[in-house]
């Protein structure tokens, strides 16, 4: 342990602690811009997080300065506030001016930094933007370098998180700046589209395209039967876009909100989350049967799609075929919906609320119109919504809960569980064990494919399968970990769950923020908690709308219907 | 770790010989799992190829086994790597002080108009590069311009004609 005094106060660390670090055991939060420290990201790069230390010459950066024994720091001195607001003075030299207009504002950490520091002045030149290029090539996020602080967070967890390594700084001195790659649009490149570095980003350097005009359109539009479906991470984080404490499940009060703004059906992706169980467990009973491309791998995250298409394009066979619940939700919507209310399938109007950026892309990629049209129309992230709400004057929070529309409304906990890392496989195990055995698990909570542990594994006996192997991952590092071992043959497993996202869904590239460890884990434990008590039942195979729809219009599990609008096939992109 | 590419090949203008391609992956393979690799690599790589373009990062980063935005962070950072290529020829020009206050910043205009480039650039027929220097030591030679390891002393605007045909001369037509 480590004796120092911070502002006339004296403290224990343990060796090795940052000077930021020990400063906040104490309660004394010095600002900084860059550091992000559950990624271990500290690049000493914004210098805004600088403290004076006694017999140091110079000020330091607090955030990867070590304590030392005896160390006598002062965070609050006037030299310490006045190089600040210097400091900060000219990231804001170097930044647009637009702040009203941006998407980030009052979400931005410059300006709220700024606002802390009391810059009110800047008196150095400010850089002209005016002919400054946006990259807006993906339809999933939208850089715009002149707003960029090089903090370098969004290139850590590109690289450390994710596994991709896209972004790099670019150049050198001034005009560095961070890129993809070669300096390629991010429509280019090996992008994932997950979003990841627009959580991180302080700024609104990187920012999900907004589609909420295209929804407000189609609300508009009298000929338009506008219908909606949320994602099961939505119910769990939305209520943090108002001030709710995160990890509020507010199913109710958001399926209200969205009736006030006018969508004239609300539905919910948990039906074909529930849907996509049937689908696979039986795809998966028949590969395990025949012994054919195992392991099997999930394919619900449109991030981890794209992911794998550039680079794992040999392990695509090993991909489930079967869609996301996001575009089987689409196709059944202009289809089975369709035909069920009688209206002509050109009138329908698909709009989701994912936590995900790329499922924006998902839904445009070219084969997704096996309705015959566009499965899903637009894509609005939980964040879109929730400033939808706001501009529609709703007060979210005092909202009277609400109900689904039927017939595509109705979900089980088996479904709710997609939105969190280990639960498609929670879900997929519950019915593949009573398809096989005809009985239920004995408990119907599986552990071990919970929480936050990057990889899990896990392994049970089903019946006359014998012992099935189970492998999850989240976060595309994760992923790529399964993926060398599937690649080089150690990997035993016969059904592997990938999700783009740390945590799953609930830590999406489109949730509200800003995100942490311990906010992904008060969001699944939402999820957890829709399963095990509010809802009726929790297995996919009892979903009685899923029931009718088999009877009704789809007949069987795999069979030629489910192949024509429920499977899909892959690219091989290569990087 | 980047993964193989599978769109190699496909729509590449390949400037370089089966031999300098031969050369870069016996490079690449000598350094293959060193730590720090990266720099002598690309500088040994250029020294083959003159320049570093995406095609000849795209290698690298697969035979290091290293994501390409770790390769183009790196050439983009140090100025003596280059995407662009280089001439046959290196012209330098000095804007040293002793050579500018003789009008070297007029010979630097004179030699871009002639040469069609900016200073960093290179002809179309990959004849000449261009750079300025700041300085070679030679300043009671002033104003200086040095084309590969010949310095030319007190260049008036009106010698550059001579200079320039002295090396266009010497390699007639070797691109075409």
């Amino acid at each position: 342990m480590v004796t120092l005094t911070i502002d006339n106060r004296k403290t224990q660390v343990p060796e090795g602690t940052t000077i930021l670090e020990a400063a906040r055991s104490i309660g004394v939060r010095i600002p900084a811009l860059c550091t992000l420290p559950e990624l271990n990201h500290a690049p000493g790069a914004c210098r805004v997080c600088v403290v004076e230390v006694e017999r140091s010459r110079t000020l330091v950066a607090s955030c990867v300065y070590p304590v030392a024994e005896g160390m006598k720091v002062k965070t609050n001195s006037e030299r310490v506030r006045r190089a600040r607001r210097s400091v900060v003075e000219f990231l804001l030299s170097d930044h647009p001016q637009d702040c009203n207009i941006c998407q980030k504002h009052e979400h931005c950490e410059l300006q709220a930094v700024a606002e802390l520091v009391g810059v009110r002045t800047i008196r150095v030149g400010r850089t002209d933007f005016t002919t400054h290029r946006i990259d807006d090539s993906s339809p999933s996020l939208i850089r715009d370098a002149s707003k960029c602080i090089n903090c370098l967070r969004c290139v850590t967890v590109c690289a450390e998180v994710q596994g991709v390594s896209l972004l790099t700084p670019e150049g050198r001195g001034f005009d560095s700046k961070v890129v993809p790659a070669m300096s390629a649009n991010l429509a280019d490149s090996a992008c994932a589209y997950c979003g990841q570095c627009a959580v991180v980003c302080p700024t609104g350097a990187i920012i999900e395209r907004d589609d909420s005009d295209k929804a407000l359109a189609a609300l508009e539009d009298p000929r338009k039967h506008v219908v909606v479906q949320e994602a099961p991470a939505i119910r769990a984080a939305l209520g943090e876009e108002f001030d709710m404490p995160p990890g509020t499940l507010v199913t109710g009060k958001m399926i209200a909100a969205l009736r006030r703004l006018g969508f004239d059906k609300v539905f919910d992706t948990n039906f074909t989350a529930d849907l996509t169980i049937l689908e696979e467990g039986s795809e998966l009973l028949k590969r395990v049967k025949t012994g054919v491309n195992l392991p099997m791998i999930t394919s619900c995250s449109p991030g981890w799609i794209k992911f794998i298409e550039h680079f794992y394009p040999d392990l695509l066979p090993h991909l489930s075929t079967c869609k996301s619940p996001q575009q089987m939700f689409g196709a059944l919507a202009k289809t089975y919906y369709a035909q069920f209310a009688g209206i002509d399938p050109r009138d329908i109007y698909v709009v989701s609320i994912m936590p995900c950026t790329a499922k924006k892309y998902e839904a445009s990629r070219p084969e997704m119109c096996s309705s015959g049209y566009r499965d899903v129309d637009a894509v609005l992230t939980t964040r879109e919504l929730g400033r939808m709400i706001r501009q529609a004057g709703v007060d979210f929070v005092n909202l009277p809960e609400d109900t689904y529309d039927a017939p595509m409304g109705q979900y089980t906990g088996a479904g709710t569980i997609f939105g969190a890392t280990g639960g498609v496989m929670e879900a997929a195990l519950r019915t593949v064990y009573a398809v096989v055995t005809g009985k239920s698990m004995p408990s119907l909570d599986i552990t071990p494919v919970r929480g936050l542990a990057g990889v899990k594994e896990a392994a049970m006996v089903v019946g006359e399968l014998g012992e099935v192997r189970v492998a999850v991952a989240h976060g595309l590092a994760n992923a790529r970990r399964l993926m060398d071992k599937v690649t080089d043959g150690s990997a035993n497993y016969q059904f592997i769950e990938i999700m783009a996202c740390p945590g799953g869904c609930v830590g999406g590239g489109g949730q509200p923020l800003p995100v942490s460890n311990e906010k992904r884990m008060l969001r699944a434990q939402a999820l957890y908690l829709d399963d095990g008590e509010v809802q009726q039942f929790r297995q996919s195979h009892e979903n009685p709308g899923v029931k009718e729809l088999y009877e009704k219009f789809l007949k069987e599990p795999l069979g030629e219907m489910s192949h024509k609008l429920l499977h899909t096939h892959y690219v091989k992109r290569g990087v | 770790m980047n993964r193989e590419c599978t769109c190699e090949g496909k729509g590449v203008n390949d400037e370089f010989t089966a031999e300098q391609w031969k050369l870069v992956d016996d490079v690449v393979r000598k350094y293959r799992g060193k730590p720090g690799a990266l720099i002598p690599v690309l500088e040994e790589v250029q020294s083959i190829t003159g320049y570093l373009p995406e095609s000849m990062q795209r290698r690298v980063a697969k035979g290091l086994g290293i994501p390409l935005s770790q390769v183009y962070g790196v050439v983009t950072f140090y100025s003596f790597f280059t995407m662009t290529p280089r001439g046959k020829h290196q012209v330098r020009v000095c804007l040293g002080t002793a050579c500018h206050v003789r009008g070297a910043k007029r010979v630097l205009e004179e030699m871009e108009r002639k040469l069609g480039i900016e200073p960093g650039g290179c002809t179309d027929d990959r004849q000449f590069s261009l750079d300025l220097v700041r300085c070679v030591g030679a300043c009671g030679l002033g104003p200086v311009v040095v084309v590969d390891e010949e310095t030319h002393k007190q260049v008036k605007v009106a010698k550059l004609d001579a200079i320039v045909d002295k090396y266009r001369a010497e390699s007639p037509t070797a691109e075409e």
